[in-house]
């Protein structure tokens, strides 16, 4: 499991069951924190299950390998569901997260670069990100390195002027080693984004400042794979832009599109019933819900 | 408005080339053809070329202002490693520390107004929290953009950076100390933040100091009376006053206070013990800067007649730089009559 290149023949079900246990964990470390992100989190719990455990150039047992791919998790609320993603490949005991937001821990709601092995690179603040990722793929390019910088951004997040910033400057560079995924869960925290704040049209929108998008199901996991495993190499290219069209709150039928578990808090039945429901798996949204 | 950021670089390197109010009197074209052979070149690009021969890890960056930095020169020379951001200084401090994290030593470069004031959130939650090796560097700080005006001034930038954990904050007075600083910033760990006057100040070290340690600072002249704490832009003309004072039987001691962050605490309780009475003088509002940083030292010792020099917590009128020196006394007579007045309630 330690090599990337054996990680990616890993089959579908396996990486729909480490989806399902991202959602898991999501629910277990909500409960010894008090509060979390449930619903950010469960939006990309199969695109974070595809690109750890299928795609990515990334080595647990060395995890500052100059040649690795990076990964920005821009919108940081998430790194609930990804925390347990990089104990279990191994980049640190899983027991370490039994503590999690304890005081002293290294885990907290946001990801620490300093604290936590693993991670590229800290975030929190919404809109750097992708700036970040920019630099990171400049980085290769000086160094003359092949890796890919993929950085994976929250819908609401495309309001900040930052973001536009950095889409501009890789569309100026040609960065084609740079991956962005815009987890389009369509809501952010005050409603559904196209009333609090629209960022559609985002195909034609990264288009134009010199991207090559292509929008997917972020749920459908053959579909995910395919479309990784189509990226272009680093070069001199458009960047590429991945828009996964996703549920806000995916696994857990009332928390699905709903404004009110952006944070929460699940204890007792709920608890049970919400955990009962993820390990049933996915199932198909009904045509009124959608 | 339309590009007024973006133009200014052509005006600057001109307009700004002397201290002389004089040459905004001349016709335009008269003064850009003015050799500039009095004043000190900017040295940025050059040094930081000079030391990327020898380092593949340094890289530059600036925000559309290549010729105002004069990191033009570093392009010329290392092209591979210069990356024009365009005027969009928060993705290019954000995208410095993505190129640190890969092991790369960005030095990135526009008006100090531009980069420590609108890029504070990136130098912060970007460099100095994950401890990147970014090196923001602002140039032109203070209020010596003159007739351009608050927009383009920045008399709060070591005010909110020395608010900074895990940050360096270190002010350049000449050519010859930024040569310097740059040299000692290269293996230094975490971020820094390097804050340039015009970058032709007048000399105040006649070579490069061999000496240069970020957190120490140069006692440039010995003195009884009265120690002047200063700092970069203000070094020379606090050199200049305690010249002046001297005629009058003053005896000044002069110390660049050069780091801001961390400050070197010792030397002002030196100063305090060894002269009686302190002015600080900086080219910044009186508030939050070097005035702030020796006030919290001096406040756990005992109590010296202290006065904090600089922008008296307002924003700088319109006028030519060395006007607007003299108007707020940040010339070497305004600094002499600040230290006189200071002196009168010495016992």
């Amino acid at each position: 499991m330690s090599d990337w290149e054996d990680r990616r023949n890993l089959s579908v079900e396996y990486l729909a069951d480490r989806a399902k246990f991202v959602r898991l964990e999501t629910l277990r470390l909500t409960r010894i924190a008090g509060a979390g992100h449930y619903s950010s989190t469960f939006s990309c719990a199969e695109l974070l299950s595809a690109l750890y455990y299928g795609h990515l150039r990334i080595d647990p047992q060395n995890p500052t390998w100059p040649d690795r791919d990076r990964f920005i998790l821009s919108k940081g609320h998430a790194a609930i569901g990804l925390y347990p993603i990089l104990a279990d490949l191994g980049f640190f005991p899983p027991t370490e997260l039994d503590n999690f937001t304890r005081l002293g821990s290294a885990f907290g709601d946001h990801p620490d670069m300093k604290k936590i092995t693993g991670i590229d690179f800290s975030s929190g603040s919404l809109g750097h990100g992708l700036s970040v990722a920019v630099g990171m793929a400049l980085a290769g390019r000086i160094t003359r390195r092949d890796y890919r910088t993929y950085c994976m951004l929250g819908d609401g997040e495309l309001n900040e002027g930052q973001i536009w910033e950095a889409a501009m400057a890789a569309g100026q560079f040609k960065l084609q080693g740079l991956v962005a995924i815009v987890d389009r869960n369509q809501l952010s925290i005050d409603g559904p984004t196209e009333k609090v704040m629209s960022v559609e049209p985002i195909h034609e929108r990264f288009a134009a400042f010199g991207w090559d998008v292509r929008r997917i199901d972020g749920h459908d996991l053959p579909t995910i794979l395919q479309t990784l495993d189509d990226l272009k190499p680093a070069g001199r290219g458009k960047p590429q832009m991945i828009v996964a069209d996703t549920i806000k709150g995916r696994g857990v039928k009332y928390m699905e599109l709903s404004l009110d578990w952006h944070v929460g808090n699940l204890v007792g039945q709920d608890y049970d019933d919400a955990w009962a429901e993820i390990e049933a798996g996915l199932q198909p949204r009904n045509k009124e819900n959608a | 408005m339309m590009g007024s950021k973006g133009n200014v670089g052509q005006d600057q390197s001109t307009l700004f080339r002397g201290d002389d109010t004089e040459l905004r009197l001349k016709d335009e074209r008269s003064v850009r053809g003015t050799p500039a052979k009095a004043m000190p070149a900017f040295i940025l690009g050059e040094e930081l070329a000079d030391l990327a021969d020898s380092d593949p890890r340094i890289v530059v960056a600036t925000a559309d202002l290549a010729n105002s930095s004069r990191t033009r020169d570093f392009a010329n020379r290392h092209p591979e490693r210069f990356i024009d951001f365009g005027i969009a200084e928060r993705n290019m401090i954000t995208a410095a520390a993505g190129m640190a994290s890969c092991g790369l030593i960005p030095y990135v470069a526009t008006f100090a107004s531009f980069c420590a004031i609108l890029g504070a959130e990136a130098i912060r939650t970007d460099c100095a929290y994950p401890r990147m090796k970014v090196r923001v560097v602002g140039h032109h700080s203070g209020i010596s953009m003159g007739f351009y005006g608050t927009s383009h001034h920045s008399t709060e930038d070591l005010g909110m950076m020395r608010t900074i954990a895990d940050l360096t904050v270190v002010c350049a007075a000449d050519a010859n100390q930024l040569r310097a600083i740059l040299r000692a910033s290269v293996e230094h760990p975490g971020a820094m933040y390097i804050r340039l006057g015009r970058g032709r100040d007048a000399p105040v070290y006649d070579d490069v100091p061999s000496d240069f340690a970020f957190g120490k600072a140069i006692r440039l002249r010995e003195g009884t009376d009265l120690t002047i704490i200063t700092t970069g832009s203000q070094v020379h003309a606090s050199l200049a006053a305690a010249d002046r004072l001297a005629e009058e039987g003053i005896s000044v001691r002069v110390v660049d206070m050069h780091t801001i962050k961390p400050l070197d605490a010792e030397a002002v309780r030196s100063a305090a013990r060894e002269t009686g009475a302190i002015l600080t003088v900086e080219e910044h509002n009186i508030i939050g800067g070097l005035g702030s940083a020796v006030a919290e030292v001096l406040v756990e010792e005992a109590r010296i007649p202290f006065r904090r020099h600089g922008i008296m917590d307002e924003y700088s009128l319109i006028g030519p730089p060395a006007a607007l020196y003299a108007h707020y006394r940040l010339d070497a007579e305004g600094v002499a009559a600040v230290a006189r007045e200071l002196l009168e309630g010495k016992a």
